[in-house]
Formats: C-alpha cells, structure tokens, sequence
C-alpha cells in the first residue's frame, strides 16, 4: 500500500481524497456562513458549537488542517514533478484548442487561494488560537457584545473595501479552481465512467453557488456596513 | 498557397536543436501535410541541403509514426486526424507553421522531428499481454460469450495506435491515456482478468519509471487523440489500480 | 534444369499436415535455449513467429525498420481474417475455402499448402480471442461474420474497419510477453542489408541501425524473414511508405528463387491519383462494394461535361450510366474477385469514361443503397415510404452506421462528400501474390532460410481473396513455422552458437558498406524519389493491370536503362553514420530498380492470363482472362548477376483434390 501512494496515479488518487475531504469542509463552513445572512443567533450558536466542541477542536480540525497542508504541499510537489516531464517547451503551444484554461492553471489558483487562505487565517483562526489556546477562554464572549462575539467579528471584518476586495476576488479563483478540480477529483478516483455528465452539471452546480455564496455572504456585510 | 515553416532541425540527440524557417511556394490544397514536407526536402535535397527528418510510414492513419506538433497541436489543427491526414486545405495561403517534435522528457528527440517512443514498448512489455501461450490449443473462440458492448468498448480501447500525441498535448506530458487504454482493453474482457491486478501495478509502475508526469485530468489527451480514445479508460485504470491494491 | 523439391508429404491432402506434424524430428527444450533464430520483420507473420518461437524456447532476435514492432503494415489490413469457423452454419468448412482460395487464385497455388492453411485458419480465432482481440460480436455475445467479394458464405471475422491493427496489436502483445521474459530480443529501426550464408546455410544477417547507421552483424541457426510485399515497385500504392523489398532481394542475390514476381493484386476501391505530389494512394475497404454500385457514364458528351465540372454526377439520370460491372457479370455484380472489378474499370477509363481529370476514375454510388434502406427503415418505423426527404435520412443514417468511418476518410483525403456525390474510385496495386520461393516447411531454396507472410509466394495463386492475407500471416507464424523450422533445427542441436567473426560476415559486411559508400558518394544530381517515380510510371503503365509482350520488353529495356542511370547519377544527401532516411530510401530503390526488371520478364514469359495477371493477347473475345494449361506451373527465378539473366525453374503444379476449371463470375 506504500508503494501505491508513491505511485503516479496513487497520488493522484490522495490528491482526490484531501480534495473530497476539502470540499466537505467548504460545504458545512458555507452552510454556517449563510446563517449570518438570514439569523445572526442561529449562527452564533452553531459557531460557538464549531468552536467549543472538543471532537470538532481536538479531532476534526487537525485533520482539517494536515488536509488543507497535504493538498498544497502535493499539489506542488505534484507540479513540480509534471514540469520536469517536459524540459525543453514547445515554441508554440495553443493549449486553449483543448483543455480549459482552470485545467491547465490549477496551480495558479491554487496558489491564489493559498494566499487568502493567510489572509483567512490571519482574519479568523489566529484569533481564535489566540483568544482560546493561548488566553484560555473558551467562553464564546467578549467585552461589550450581547451574547456570543461570532457575528460581531464576522461583520467587523467586512468594514475594509480592500478585504472585501480580497476576498472576492479569492472566491473566483476558489471557483475556477472547482470547477476543474471537482469532477476532477471523481475522475481520478475513477468514479466518472458511465456517469460523467451527472458528475460535470453537479460539479458545475457546486463548483458556481459555493464560491458565489461566499461572494454573496462577504458582500451582504459589507454593503450592509457601507449602506448603514 | 505560399507558406512560411518554422521547422525544428536538430542533427542528433545530443546536438542542440533550433527553430529554422523555410519558405514553400507552389503548395497545393490537395497536398496532404506529409505531401507537403516531401516537397520541402525535394527542394532541400537539389539544394545540397539536409532534408528534414519526420517519421511516417503508413500514410493512412494507422501506423501511428508520424508524430508532429503543428502551430501548437499534436497532429496540427483538425480532430480526429494523424498528420499524415491532415491536407494542406486546413490551412491558408500566407500562413505561418510552426512544426515542432513531441516534447517530453520520456520522448528524447532522435532527429528533427523524429522522437524516441520506445517507453510505450517498454510499458506494454511490462504486462500490457494476456498471458497465453500461442499454441492454438486453447478453447473455442465461442466457449465464453462477451457481451457486445463489452467488445464494442473493449475495441474503443484497442483502438489506440501508440502515436504518443496524447504526451505531446499533455501540459505534464503523462502516458497516463496510452496506458489506461491498454488497460482497460483487458479489463473490459473476461479474458483479462486472471492477470489484471499485475498488469496495472507493472504497466503503471514501468509508466513511473519512464519518466512521464502524472495526469492532472485536463483532457487535452482525449480532444488530441487521432482515435478518440475516451478519457474514461484513464478513470477505470485508476479503479483497476485501486481494486489491485486493496 | 535444376528441379525444386517442394517436399509436400505424400498422403490424402486431409492428412497431410496431420500426419507430418506427427513425423517430423523435435528439439528437446533444453536444446532449444541453445539455438537462436533471427526473424526479419515484425508483421503478422513475423511477430507471430518470433512470439511462438521464443515461446517454445529458442532465443529470438527480431528486426524491423520501424520503431516499433506494432507499427507494420499488417496494421493497416482494414476488412477481416477468414476462418472455416461455420459458426454461421451456412455451409462452410475447411474443403471450402481451400476450394475457394484455390480458385480465387486462379489455380496457380499449392493445394497443400493452402489445404493446411485452411486447417489451422480455425485455431487462429481461438488463438487470438484468447489473447484478447476485440472481435465484433453480435447482441447473444458470440462472434459475429460478414462476407467477402469472390464467396459465397460468411467467414470473414472483424473489429469493425481495423481487424488487421487488431490482430498485429496481438501478436505484438504475445512478443511483449516474450520480450520482457528476455526470450526476444528486439531490434527495432534495424534494416536487413544482407543474408550471411555459411557452409551453404543462412547462418545471420548484416544489418543497418538506423538511428546511428552502424552496420552491424547478426548470427543464428535459422534465418526468417516475414517482410512483406513489394508493391512499392510501383511506387504508389496502399503499401506503407517503407514497405521494401530489399531483404526478400538480397536473399534472393544469395541464393533463394523469386516466385511469380508478376502476380500482384491491384485493388479496385482506392482513392484517385490527385496529383503529381501524391505520395501514397489510400485504400477504401472491399466491404463498401456490399452495398456501392460501380458505374460511368454512358455518352462521351456527359463525361466530358463531367470533367469540365459543368455537370454534376448525381444530374445523369439512370439510364445514362453503365453499370459495367453488373452488366458484365450478372451473377456476382458489384462483388466480383478484385483483379476481375480492378480490370473492368481500366477497361472503361482505357475506352475514355474515365470521371475526373485524369481520366482514372470510377463512380461508387451509394444513392441506391441509402433510397433501400431509408425505405426498408421507413417501413420498420412506420413512416412514410414515399417521403423522399424521410427515406433519405433514414437510409444514411444506416449507411453512416456501416460504412462512416470510411465515408470520413474519403472526405478528409478527397474533400467530397460521399452521402451526396457518388465517391471516385480508382485501382491500385495493394497485394503481392509473388514472393520468395518455399517448400512445404516454407523453406527456402537457401538451408535454414525462411519466408513467410506475403514475402513467400505459396497460398494465394494469381490472385488473393479478400481477407486471406491476415489468415496466412498469422497462419504461418503462429502454426506451421514453428513446427516445420524445429525439424530442421533438430540437426542443429551440437553446432553451438553461431561466431559472426569468420570470412562470410566479413566479406558480407563489406559489400554492404562498399554498397552504402558507393551511395552516399555519388554526388548526383537527382534524388532517390525522382528515380522511384520513374520506374513507378513504368511498371504501372506497361506492367500494370494489363500487360502486352510489346509493353514488357521495352519495360525490361527501360527499367535497365533507368537503373543504370541511378547508380551514375542519384544524389543521397547526408552521411552515412548517422540517422539517414534518404540513404536507406536510396538501397530500397536500388532493389526495386533490379526487381522490377526481374518482375517484367516473370510477367513476359507467362504466357497467358490468370488471376492479377492479364496479358492483353490472352483474353477470351468476351475479355475475360484466358489460362493455359501449359503455364500451370510456378516460375520461381534462380538469380545469376543480372536480371536479365535470371534462370528460370519451374514448379508444376499437381490438382489433385480439385477440378481446374473456367473461373467464372458470371
């Protein structure tokens, strides 16, 4: 079993799990995100769960975040891997005439969504280490909000333009990404055959509304701040 | 048609190679592509100059030698096609062509456009067989029925002519619908199922060791293939190599 | 005269194979692994043999020109294989389709061999299912037949229009097997320069690396070579590009008799010369005369309005065209043997009804069938059968269904297309009958020098049924060589291996290299390809599909002339150490330029018509081919120097187990 994920197509295939994984994530974190919209209390309350809950902290959140590094770091070992397959490059190359252009700049928005993923993480996680591992309180509240800060935060943070800006434009790139990368992920586990086209219009579904969601999710606070 | 070709000359594999430009006069729409470069090198050749070295054999298609990447594509800009397919009326007079060899690492360049594929031959020894001795004895033809759409799809598989134009358009230049084809020609048949975890696990490991990227499922082998060899064989290798490995 | 031995074991011809299979001497395996076999050539007979042998346990080293033994022009057979299956139950077994080889070659092969080749034709099938060939299949899941011109039952077996790729793709599959086993040792970009004869026995070769251009030397116990033909005299042809005679000749120089240099097959459904740059002339499947009607006009006025492009094909009305071939032949129609359609259609160009601009072109109408089966659908469907624009879709719809990928190769080449205008059509040489002499153990006249495939001569007489060649190929790599070769090995078994540092290699080594520097230094002033043509034009024009004893001699005269002004004046850029295809193009030509001669003298000695070969003085008043007794016999050529010296020996032909009658198609 070693040696299949030292294989080309064994690591292909573990790139298609943390993707998998990767893309459940992104699922329940919009399914809470939205609550913002329509029920800031829902939304603190699942947030506070998310948060406090030891199996999510202590269990699911390594595991989210070994995910997040394998994807990125085989993502680029993977590339590195495929330039070196080619060393001399063609003088003309019209790549266009066959493959989309999110298939053949994954890596390219993959890098982008790493660099909001610092953004992210700087905005929310590190806080939240900050405010829970380090400080030691786990409470869920701040000085001077009524009930849990999550919704206060959330909306504090799409005062910037710039931010908002930020965040928009990494949610395109997160799109582009999907839309490649979802059936993708099924194609390498080889769960295309027979099914490819359901596979393609779910994946086109999934790959357009999420990252549209965030969009709307980061814009709806912020022209509610701007609008007042 | 007047034309202008920006050809790769390259005398030897370890030679460095360039991009040359030549000019063509008097070519004709009827022309196949292969036509066209034979007059190239006739004209070369009264010139006291070198023609240009390409691969080609069977000129209808089959024999998968010819091997040309044309104004950016494997077998030049129609579908479905080989170079020597490909005629001269799929493009315009004025135009500038770009003919270059498959680039990957695996595929070192022999001469000009003339690249080295034995990797394909070393993956297909590595298992892409059935493993019966060629006596004759063996049962009737008609003692195991295969379901025609097994067959058809086996077939669609087999169809494959090893030309390598899926390489040459890969952006990681990965074997990886070369080998699924062959694999899945097996896998699809009840014939080869006595040898089919070996045979993936081989093929795919001797398809590491060549030095081939990995696929990244952008498609471009498929949209590139002369025979429309579905990407789907590539998705049921990584099931075969899956099923091998649990 | 010498007389050729052709060994065939005496016996009722039903046992014959049988019964020698069960006398001849073995090798035991733990000699085998000491006796090596060099097999030239990696097509279907080659690359069967060279799988079976190693299989059995001899060292293999095979050869081909290409760069990889998948790519021989076996690859390119597009109809079928034939087998005395009768899974069909229409009646077929293995006495027919000897019977029906036998006549659609004219009664000028081997009864016993072709009887053995009718025989082992069903264990081919079982043979490659097994290796996994895709053959079609029908909807119960058993293998499914389709018919050939010249029979009249189903036994050809296809995967769809590639069956040739198929079954190569499986032999190449089975020499893999061998190669990674380390029983087969492969040379691919190798050409054969040259057979090394010691002690009177093929003990090697001399061959040219292609890449590096290293003339290197082989040994071993036995010597095959599976070739191919050498339709490429003609220059253009279905052959691929390298398709070459240069081993079958050089073994011919050192000792193996030419057989029936003249029988070639010249196939009626190929797509028209364009043009003066055209380089190779593509082949359309036999199977569309299933359903295509041949036909030219029948006034002068209308072709001629035709060729000037002012009246369209489909604008003649019914009673303007001449369905010649259904009107000279009744009985078989559109689906009459190749030599006797590829005939007729010269006839008709040759009296001025020629289609397109050169005059060398026939129609291949599908407007019939495609108004029958819209119909036929129309009524399935319960649809208007009278609604023109209904019945037309219908019917091309089925038509697609059969035949679309056809129909797209002519559009891609012709840019027509087929579905609205009849295609054009025209023969050309595809097939050579003719090949090196062999005895029953497909044995050379040289000891421990094989041909098999269509290098040899033996199976298909004057003419080659549809469908018979991948049989044969197969046939003889698979089961008959690696029988009748252990026989003669088995006295091989105390010789050791073979050293190639004696006198033979040397001498052998040094022709070629004086032949390769002879070449390259030339400095002439045309290219190899100006002198190809050249002789192309003329075999084609006066050793063509019909011959004349005026046409042959000036033949023979001309092609002398040319290759005498080849060696004075081609020009072979390059050099030769190193990746050259110029040079290697330039040896080819060179033997063609010999062969052709030879090809022309076999065609004016044969003194009579049969099969693909007509001479015009020979015809019935009816123009039909007129055999005659007293050539019933093989003319196979002893080589003496030149040409034109040639000696030649004769192989009477014995019918014992079929009548020799008027072949007739009306």
């Amino acid at each position: 079993m070693s040696g299949f994920f030292k294989s080309s197509i064994g690591r292909k295939i573990a790139m298609a799990l943390s993707a998998f994984f990767l893309m459940f994530f992104l699922l329940q974190h919009f399914a809470i995100n939205i609550l913002s919209v329509f029920s800031p209390d829902l939304f603190n309350e699942v947030s506070h769960f998310m948060g406090t809950n030891p199996l999510v902290q202590f269990a699911l959140q390594p595991v989210l975040i070994f995910g997040v590094v394998f994807h990125f770091v085989m993502g680029f070992v993977l590339e590195i891997k495929n330039r070196n397959a080619r060393q001399i490059s063609y003088a003309k190359n019209n790549g266009s005439a066959n493959s989309t252009w999110m298939s053949r700049n994954m890596i390219w928005s993959g890098v982008a969504i790493l660099a909001f993923i610092i953004l992210h993480f700087i905005d929310f996680w590190f806080p939240e280490i900050n405010t829970k591992f380090i400080k030691g309180d786990w409470s869920g509240l701040h000085e001077g909000v009524e009930g849990y800060r999550y919704f206060e935060e959330l909306q504090h943070k799409f005062h910037s333009h710039i931010r908002t800006i930020a965040y928009v434009i990494a949610f395109v790139f997160l799109m582009l990404h999907l839309l490649h990368g979802f059936t993708s992920a099924f194609q390498s586990m080889g769960a295309t055959a027979g099914r490819k086209k359901t596979l393609q219009n779910i994946g086109k579904a999934y790959s357009i509304i999420i990252p549209l969601g965030f969009i709307f999710i980061a814009l709806y606070h912020h022209l509610k701040y701007v609008l007042g | 048609m007047k034309l202008t070709l920006k050809i790769w000359r390259q005398k030897s594999a370890e030679s460095k190679g360039k991009i040359v430009d030549y000019k063509l006069d008097d070519v004709s729409p009827d022309m196949s592509f292969l036509e066209m470069l034979d007059v190239l090198n006739q004209d070369l050749i009264n010139k006291n100059e070198e023609p240009v070295a390409f691969d080609h054999d069977c000129r209808e298609g089959i024999c998968g030698m010819c091997s040309m990447f044309i104004n950016g594509r494997s077998h030049g800009p129609d579908r479905a096609i080989t170079v020597c397919q490909l005629h001269m009326r799929s493009f315009s007079d004025g135009d500038t062509i770009y003919i270059e060899p498959w680039r990957a690492k695996a595929f070192p360049v022999i001469k000009d456009l003339i690249v080295d594929r034995s990797a394909f031959d070393r993956i297909q020894q590595a298992g892409g067989f059935i493993s019966v001795n060629t006596s004759g004895n063996t049962q009737d033809a008609n003692a195991i029925p295969i379901s025609k759409h097994a067959a058809d799809e086996a077939m669609d598989a087999a169809t494959c002519i090893g030309c390598g134009a899926c390489v040459a358009s890969c952006k990681n230049s990965s074997a990886m619908l070369f080998v699924g084809a062959k694999v899945s020609q097996y896998a699809l048949l009840p014939q080869g199922q006595v040898e089919a975890a070996d045979r993936v696990k081989n093929m795919v490991a001797q398809m590491d060791l060549e030095g081939f990227g990995n696929c990244t499922n952008t498609g471009a082998c498929e949209v590139e293939c002369p025979k429309g060899i579905s990407l789907e064989n590539i998705a049921r290798m990584n099931r075969e190599l899956i099923k091998a490995n649990l | 005269m010498a007389t050729l031995d052709s060994k065939v074991p005496k016996g009722p011809i039903k046992d014959k194979w049988t019964d020698y299979k069960n006398h001849i001497d073995l090798v035991n395996p733990a000699n085998k692994r000491n006796i090596d076999i060099i097999i030239v050539g990696t097509g279907l007979a080659g690359g069967s043999a060279a799988a079976t042998l190693a299989e059995l346990g001899y060292n293999v080293k095979a050869f081909c020109f290409q760069d990889s033994p998948r790519r021989a022009h076996s690859i390119a057979a597009q109809g079928g294989i034939n087998a005395a299956k009768n899974y069909q139950g229409d009646g077929d077994s293995t006495y027919r389709l000897f019977y029906d080889t036998v006549k659609g070659g004219d009664y000028r092969s081997r009864e016993s061999n072709v009887h053995r080749l009718a025989e082992v034709s069903t264990n081919i099938i079982d043979q490659c299912v097994a290796q996994g060939v895709p053959f079609a299949r029908d909807y119960g899941g058993l293998l499914d037949n389709r018919s050939f011109g010249g029979v009249l039952v189903s036994r050809t077996f296809y995967a769809k229009g590639q069956t040739g790729q198929q079954l190569l793709l499986g032999a190449y599959s089975a020499m893999n097997r061998q190669i990674g086993r380390g029983k087969i040792k492969m040379y691919s970009r190798h050409e054969m320069l040259d057979v090394v004869i010691v002690d009177g026995k093929a003990r090697g070769i001399i061959a040219r690396n292609l890449v590096t251009g290293e003339i290197e030397r082989h040994s071993a116990h036995a010597v095959v070579l599976g070739t191919g033909g050498y339709g490429n005299a003609f220059y253009l042809s279905t052959y691929a590009m390298g398709s070459n005679v240069t081993a079958a000749w050089k073994a011919h120089k050192r000792g193996a008799f030419f057989a029936n240099p003249c029988y070639t097959q010249i196939h009626p459904t190929c797509i028209p010369v364009s043009g003066d740059h055209q380089s190779k002339l593509t082949l359309m499947s036999e199977s569309l005369r299933n359903d295509g009607r041949i036909w030219v006009p029948k006034n002068m006025d209308d072709v001629f309005a035709i060729r000037e492009g002012k009246l369209k094909p489909t604008q003649i009305a019914e009673e303007n065209r001449d369905y010649y071939l259904e009107r000279r032949y009744p009985a078989f129609g559109n689906l009459v043997p190749r030599d006797v359609a590829s005939r007729a259609a010269k006839e008709r160009c040759d009296a001025g009804y020629g289609v397109n601009k050169t005059g060398e072109a026939v129609y291949l109408d599908f407007a019939a069938a495609i108004e029958r089966y819209g119909k036929e659908q129309a009524h399935v469907k319960g649809l208007d059968e009278n609604d023109k624009a209904v019945i037309d879709k219908l019917g091309k719809e089925i038509v697609k269904a059969k035949y679309g990928n056809l129909f797209q190769m002519y559009e891609k080449i012709v840019d027509q297309n087929p579905y609205e205008t009849p295609m054009m059509i025209y023969p050309a040489v595809h097939y050579t009958m003719g090949g090196i002499w062999v005895d029953y153990n497909l044995m050379t006249t040289v000891p421990g020098l094989y041909a098999i495939g269509e290098a040899n001569f033996s199976d298909h007489g004057a003419n080659r049924l549809g469908a018979s060649a991948l049989m044969q190929g197969l046939a003889d790599g698979y089961f008959v060589l690696p029988y009748t070769i252990g026989d003669y090995l088995a006295a091989d078994i105390r010789t050791g291996s073979i050293s190639t540092e004696t006198k033979e290699f040397d001498e052998a080594e040094k022709e070629v290299k004086t032949n390769i520097d002879k070449l390259v230094n030339n400095n002439g002033t045309h290219s190899v390809d100006y002198f190809h043509k050249k002789l192309g034009k003329i075999m084609w024009n006066k050793c063509g599909m019909a011959r004349n004893e005026k046409d042959l001699k000036s033949a023979i005269t001309e092609i002398a002339e040319l290759r005498a002004e080849f060696w004075k004046d081609v020009k072979v850029p390059g050099s030769a150490d190193e990746y050259n295809e110029e040079l290697a193009k330039a040896g080819r030509v060179a033997d063609f330029l010999e062969l052709g001669e030879l090809f022309a003298k076999d065609a004016l000695q044969r003194e009579e018509s049969a099969g693909g070969h007509f001479r015009e003085e020979y015809q019935t008043p009816e123009g039909e081919a007129m055999r005659r007794k007293e050539f019933q016999y093989v003319s196979a050529w002893e080589y003496k120097g030149e040409p034109k010296d040639a000696v030649l020996h004769k192989e009477e032909l014995v019918y014992e187990n079929i009548e020799v009658k008027e072949r007739s198609y009306k």
